[in-house]
């Protein structure tokens, strides 16, 4: 893998060197919209990380997991990742912030920091994606749209659990 | 609004907590939290630059417009109505490159300019198959590179940053899996539109 993003990055900047694109102009100006994305994305995360910070100093965040945590063996999800597959359907930033957090504390390269990598890599943020689309085209409705998402995510996050370890 | 509620929730349950088990310096903990969001954020945003350059140049070389032509067939078969209106399809084909090159902002638009154009050809106050279909493809997330979280794994000293690649094909291509299994299977139980 360590090849991989260096060889993606040259393969399409070569391929758009050779359709007479400005290869430099283009990747500054996505680099100037990614740094709004991060000014856009800082203020939540600060919110976020306050509270999952209090949340954990004040034992809330275990108190959850153990109380979860049956339900967690049962998919075959670490219980420690609870709080993420919980908060991730929601918001985007606060799985964003729980999920560096695991990471964080067991380590990027653990099989709990991997597997919130995986979770994080493979799902979405349901609820937001659905009430978008929907709210913004004016559909009043949206039937068996949210419980077939949810099966989705779950299965992703089973998923996760199990390849982060294996993969 | 949501997340207001989610937030003062949130607070509630650590005051609470805090209160039963007598933890200690909850204030410092707060602060430190805050702070580390600005440590989160520098960290990944150098990647995070380097990354919209990236789906730039894709969009400006015309390599997305390519990766839309050869999901053409898949897209034809997933949205069988919305194929006959080249304006859904092109619509469609977007957000769908968008989500899988990791352009997660960049799929948005598209997305709802799809499910807009939708519901006017379908004139219909509810969801139609086909847009409970895209949204549960937007929100499966299918992702070639999530770039954000190697970003995240990189800033926090991770050996190799993208060795989660496959873990995250499989887990996101048996979620888009079970998503559309599931949709066949619960229109049944829901009434046409």
């Amino acid at each position: 893998m360590g090849l991989l993003v260096p060889a993606v990055l040259l393969v399409v900047s070569a391929l758009a060197l050779g359709r007479r694109v400005d290869v430099y102009g283009a990747l500054l100006e996505g680099g100037r919209q990614g740094l709004e994305l991060v000014k856009t994305i800082l203020p939540a995360l600060v919110l976020l990380l306050t509270a999952v910070e209090l949340l954990r100093a004040s034992g809330a965040m275990e108190a959850l997991t153990r109380l979860l945590a049956p339900a967690a063996e049962l998919a075959g999800i670490p219980p420690e990742l609870l709080p993420l597959a919980l908060i991730r359907p929601l918001s985007g930033s606060a799985a964003l912030a729980v999920g560096a957090d695991l990471m964080a504390a067991w380590g990027p390269d653990s099989v709990v920091g991997r597997t919130a990598a995986v979770m994080l890599g493979s799902t979405e943020t349901t609820f937001y994606t659905i009430s978008v689309y929907f709210a913004a085209a004016g559909v009043k409705r949206s039937r068996w749209a949210v419980p077939a998402a949810l099966i989705a995510d779950l299965t992703g996050f089973a998923a996760a659990a199990f390849f982060a370890r294996r993969l | 609004m949501t997340m207001s509620y989610l937030w003062v929730a949130m607070l509630v349950l650590a005051l609470f907590c805090g209160g039963l088990s007598g933890a200690g310096d909850l204030g410092g903990a707060a602060l430190a939290g805050a702070g580390r969001a600005v440590e989160l954020a520098l960290g990944i945003a150098g990647s995070l630059c380097l990354w919209s350059g990236f789906g730039v140049l894709l969009d400006r070389s015309g390599l997305r417009a390519g990766l839309g032509r050869l999901l053409a067939p898949v897209l034809g078969r997933l949205f069988p109505t919305a194929r006959r209106d080249p304006e859904t399809l092109g619509a469609l084909s977007a957000n769908l490159t968008a989500n899988l090159l990791g352009l997660g902002s960049a799929a948005t638009p598209p997305g709802i300019a799809a499910v807009r154009r939708m519901k006017a050809l379908a004139r219909s106050e509810g969801a139609t198959d086909e847009m409970c279909r895209l949204v549960v493809l937007n929100t499966a997330s299918v992702q070639l590179l999530p770039t954000t979280v190697a970003a995240l794994r990189g800033s926090l000293g991770a050996a190799s940053p993208f060795d989660i690649l496959p873990a995250v094909w499989l887990s996101s291509g048996l979620s888009v899996l079970a998503g559309l299994g599931a949709s066949a299977l619960l229109r049944r139980f829901w009434k046409k539109k």
